[in-house]
C-alpha cells in the first residue's frame, strides 16, 4: 500500500464515523457566496481572527495573572517586566480588544448599510447583537482586572448603574460586586467571568451566527437574493465557492490588518490614552476619583447619552434603551428594498445623520462635562433615537430605485452614480489629470520609459 | 390508539415530572446565585473610624476610609454656613427630606455642629468620588459656583452641605454616615453615640 493510499483509506474511515470532508466540501467548495463582495465584507472574518487572538494572549496571560486586589495591578507589572515576552503578549491582548470593536462597527454598519439585518437574515442580526452586548461585557469586565484607577472608577460607575433600577437596584448592584463597594470579591468574580463564562457564551453564538449565515447565505452589496437565480443543476448564478475566492481573499486582508495591528502593538499600543488610558497606569485608590473619567473609546457613544440625561434612571434607561433598540432593526425597517444603493434619498440623509450623531456622541464621551458640550450630546442624542424613532415612517414612505435582478459591481463606478456630489469629484479628477504637475510627470515618465526601450 | 392506553394519564404523569423538575431546578439555582453575596466576611468589615479634628483648620477637609468608601470630615467657615440659606432656591431637596443622613444631621446645615460636616464622599449618581471645590467662582464651575463639590464623571454639583443643585444627574442629596463626637476633638465615624442625638 502506497503512501497515498494509506492516506485515503484513513480518510475514508474517518468519513465512515464523523462526515469531516463532507462538511468541509458543503462550507467551502459547494458554498457559493454572491460575487460582489466588496471591502465592507471583511470584517467578519477578522473579527474572528481578533477572537483567536483574544484567546490565545489571554491564556497566556492568564498563567501570571494574579486575580486578587492587593496583587492585580502588581502582577500586570510583574507581566510587563519580568515574563519573557509578557509586554507583547498584554500588548496583543489590550490592542486586540480596541480592534475587536473597530471591526465590529465596521460590520455592523456594513449590515445596516446593505440592509442586511433584514429578511431573512433578522435572527442572524439578533445573533450578531447578542454577540455584541457579551463583547461589551466581557470588555468592561477584563478592564478591570488591571486594577488601576480608571478600572476601578469605571466598574463603580456602570455597576451602580443597575442601582438606579427602581426597589431591587440596590441589592442587585450590592449582588453584582459581592459586597458593598467594589473590591477583592469584584475582581475574584470578573476574572472568573472574563476567562470563563463570556469567552463560552461568545463561542457558542458565534457558531450559531455562522450557522444561521450559511442557512440563509450572505447578502451582497446589491442586496439581491442570489438563490432566485440558478443555473440547470441549481448553483446560484450570481455565486462563487467560497474557497479558493473567499478564502484567499480573506486572507490577504487579514496580511494587511496584522501589519496594521502590529505597527500598534509595537509603536502606539496605548494609542495616545485611547487603547489604554493614562490613569490606568497608576493603582486603585478608592479614596479619589481621577479629576477626569472616561470609558473606553468603545463605550463612549452610549456613555454619552448616559452623560446628556439630567436624571439617574433616565440616564440609565436611555443608554440602556440606545443599545437595545439595535435589536429591533429588522421590523423598525419597513423598506423592501435591502442596499442603500436602491434606496431613497430619505434613508440616505437619514443614515449620515446617525453616523454623525453616533461619532460625535463617540468623541463628546472622551470630553469633561462642560455645559456646551452637554447641549451638544443632547442634541446627537436626540437624532440617535430619531434615527429609530422614525425609521417605520421614512423608510415605507421612502422612493426607491429599481433593484437589478442579476448583480452588478462591487464598487460602483463613478460614472454610474447619481448626485451632484459625485460630479464634482469626477470634475476633480478630470481637471487633476490635466494639470501641468501631472502633464509634466506623464513627459517625464514617457521620456525614461523611450530611454529605456532605447538602450 | 392502542387499546389500554391511558393518553389522559401519560398526559399528567408527563406535565406533573415536568413541574417538579423545573421545581428543582429552580432550587438548584439557589446556592449558585447566594454564593455571589457579599460573604460573612464582607459583612463583618465595617468596623467604626476614629477621626482627630483637632489640627483641622477652618476651609479644611480631612478624607478618610470607612467601609471601603471615602468619609469626608470638612470644616466650614461662618461665611460659608451663612451661603448655606441663600442656595435653598438652587437645590433640590433644600431639607433633606428624600435623602439619607441620620435624624441628628436633618437640619440646615446637614450635621450635629454647624462647622463640622461629615458626609459619605460618593456620588448618589453613580458611584464617583465628587472633588472638593471650596473657591468662589472659578472659571470652569461658572460665576455663580459658591464653593461646593464636583462630580468629574458626569458633572453632578453639591454645595458645602452636600445637598444636589436641581439640573445635574444625582437624584438626592449626598448620605451623611452615622456618626458622633466622642470628645471634643474626636470624632467616630459609623456609630452614633447614645447622647448624641
Amino acid at each position: 500500500m502506497s503512501q497515498r493510499d494509506r492516506g485515503a483509506s484513513f480518510l475514508a474511515w474517518l468519513d465512515e464515523r464523523l462526515p469531516v470532508a463532507k462538511f468541509l466540501e458543503d462550507q467551502l467548495l459547494k458554498y457559493y457566496a454572491p460575487k460582489n463582495f466588496n471591502f465592507l465584507y471583511f470584517f467578519g472574518s477578522l473579527a474572528l481572527l481578533v477572537l483567536v487572538n483574544q484567546l490565545v494572549t489571554g491564556i497566556v496571560l492568564a498563567m501570571h495573572y494574579k486575580p486578587a486586589a492587593e496583587l492585580a495591578f502588581d502582577s500586570v507589572e510583574y507581566i510587563m517586566r519580568d515574563v519573557d515576552w509578557g509586554w507583547l503578549l498584554r500588548y496583543l491582548h489590550s490592542t486586540g480588544a480596541s480592534l475587536m470593536f473597530v471591526v465590529i462597527y465596521m460590520h455592523m454598519f456594513r449590515g445596516i448599510f446593505y440592509g442586511s439585518f433584514k429578511k431573512p437574515r433578522e435572527l442572524l442580526w439578533l445573533f450578531g447583537m447578542v454577540i455584541f452586548v457579551l463583547l461589551m461585557a466581557e470588555a468592561f469586565m477584563g478592564y478591570l482586572l488591571p486594577w488601576g484607577q480608571m478600572s476601578y472608577w469605571g466598574a463603580q460607575v456602570i455597576i451602580s448603574l443597575f442601582g438606579a433600577i427602581p426597589v431591587i437596584g440596590e441589592d442587585l448592584a450590592t449582588w453584582i460586586r459581592g459586597d458593598y463597594v467594589i473590591a477583592d470579591a469584584t475582581l475574584n468574580r470578573f476574572f472568573a467571568l472574563h476567562v470563563i463564562a463570556v469567552p463560552l457564551a461568545i463561542m457558542g453564538l458565534v457558531v450559531l451566527h455562522l450557522a444561521a449565515l450559511r442557512t440563509v447565505g450572505s447578502n451582497n452589496p446589491d442586496g439581491i437574493e442570489i438563490k432566485k437565480n440558478r443555473d440547470l443543476v441549481g448553483i446560484p448564478k450570481d455565486g462563487i465557492p467560497f474557497h479558493p475566492y473567499y478564502t484567499v481573499k480573506d486572507l490577504y486582508v487579514a496580511g494587511l490588518f496584522l501589519t496594521i495591528f502590529a505597527w500598534i502593538v509595537f509603536y502606539s499600543p496605548d494609542m495616545g490614552g485611547l487603547f489604554l488610558e493614562h490613569p490606568n497606569f497608576d493603582p486603585a485608590d478608592p479614596m479619589k476619583t481621577p479629576e477626569h473619567i472616561q470609558p473606553v473609546w468603545y463605550f463612549t457613544p452610549f456613555y454619552s447619552i448616559l452623560r446628556a440625561i439630567p436624571s439617574k434612571l433616565g440616564g440609565v434607561v436611555g443608554m440602556g434603551s440606545s443599545i437595545l433598540v439595535l435589536f429591533l432593526l429588522p421590523w423598525l425597517d419597513r423598506c423592501p428594498v435591502k442596499s442603500i444603493r436602491y434606496r431613497g434619498p430619505l434613508f440616505k440623509i437619514a443614515l449620515t445623520a446617525f453616523i454623525i450623531s453616533f461619532l460625535g456622541l463617540g468623541v463628546l464621551g472622551t470630553k469633561p462635562v462642560t455645559e456646551t458640550y452637554t447641549l451638544m450630546a443632547r442634541g446627537f442624542s436626540v437624532i440617535y433615537f430619531s434615527f429609530f424613532l422614525f425609521m417605520p415612517i421614512f423608510s415605507s414612505v421612502e422612493i426607491t430605485k429599481e433593484v437589478p435582478l442579476r448583480l452588478t459591481e462591487s464598487v460602483l463606478p463613478l460614472a454610474k452614480r447619481e448626485g451632484f456630489q459625485w460630479r464634482l469629484i469626477e470634475e476633480g479628477i478630470l481637471a487633476l489629470q490635466h494639470s501641468p504637475l501631472i502633464e509634466s510627470l506623464k513627459g517625464l515618465m514617457s521620456k525614461l520609459r523611450g530611454n529605456h526601450q532605447g538602450r | 390508539m392502542i387499546s389500554g392506553v391511558d393518553n389522559e394519564k401519560r398526559r399528567f404523569l408527563t406535565q406533573a415530572a415536568s413541574v417538579v423538575g423545573a421545581v428543582g431546578a429552580s432550587l438548584v439555582a439557589v446556592p449558585f446565585v447566594s454564593s455571589m453575596r457579599p460573604s460573612a466576611k464582607a459583612e463583618a468589615l465595617g468596623a467604626p473610624v476614629e477621626v482627630d479634628i483637632e489640627k483641622l483648620e477652618p476651609g479644611q477637609r480631612l478624607v478618610v476610609l470607612w467601609r471601603g468608601k471615602p468619609v469626608w470630615v470638612l470644616k466650614r467657615t461662618q461665611d460659608v454656613l451663612g451661603s448655606l440659606v441663600e442656595l435653598d432656591g438652587e437645590v433640590l431637596d433644600p431639607r433633606s427630606e428624600q435623602s439619607i443622613q441620620p435624624a441628628h444631621s436633618k437640619n440646615e446645615a446637614r450635621s450635629i455642629r454647624p462647622e463640622i460636616f461629615v458626609a459619605v464622599g460618593v456620588c448618589t449618581h453613580l458611584g464617583c468620588s465628587p472633588v472638593f471645590r471650596p473657591e468662589i467662582a472659578p472659571a470652569d464651575l461658572g460665576a455663580d459656583w459658591k464653593g461646593g463639590f464636583f462630580c468629574p464623571c458626569h458633572g453632578s454639583k453639591f454645595d458645602l452641605a452636600g445637598r444636589v443643585y436641581k439640573g445635574v444627574p444625582a437624584p438626592v442629596n449626598l448620605e451623611i454616615p452615622p456618626y458622633y463626637f466622642a470628645s471634643d476633638n474626636q470624632l467616630v465615624v459609623g456609630l452614633e453615640g447614645e447622647h448624641a442625638s
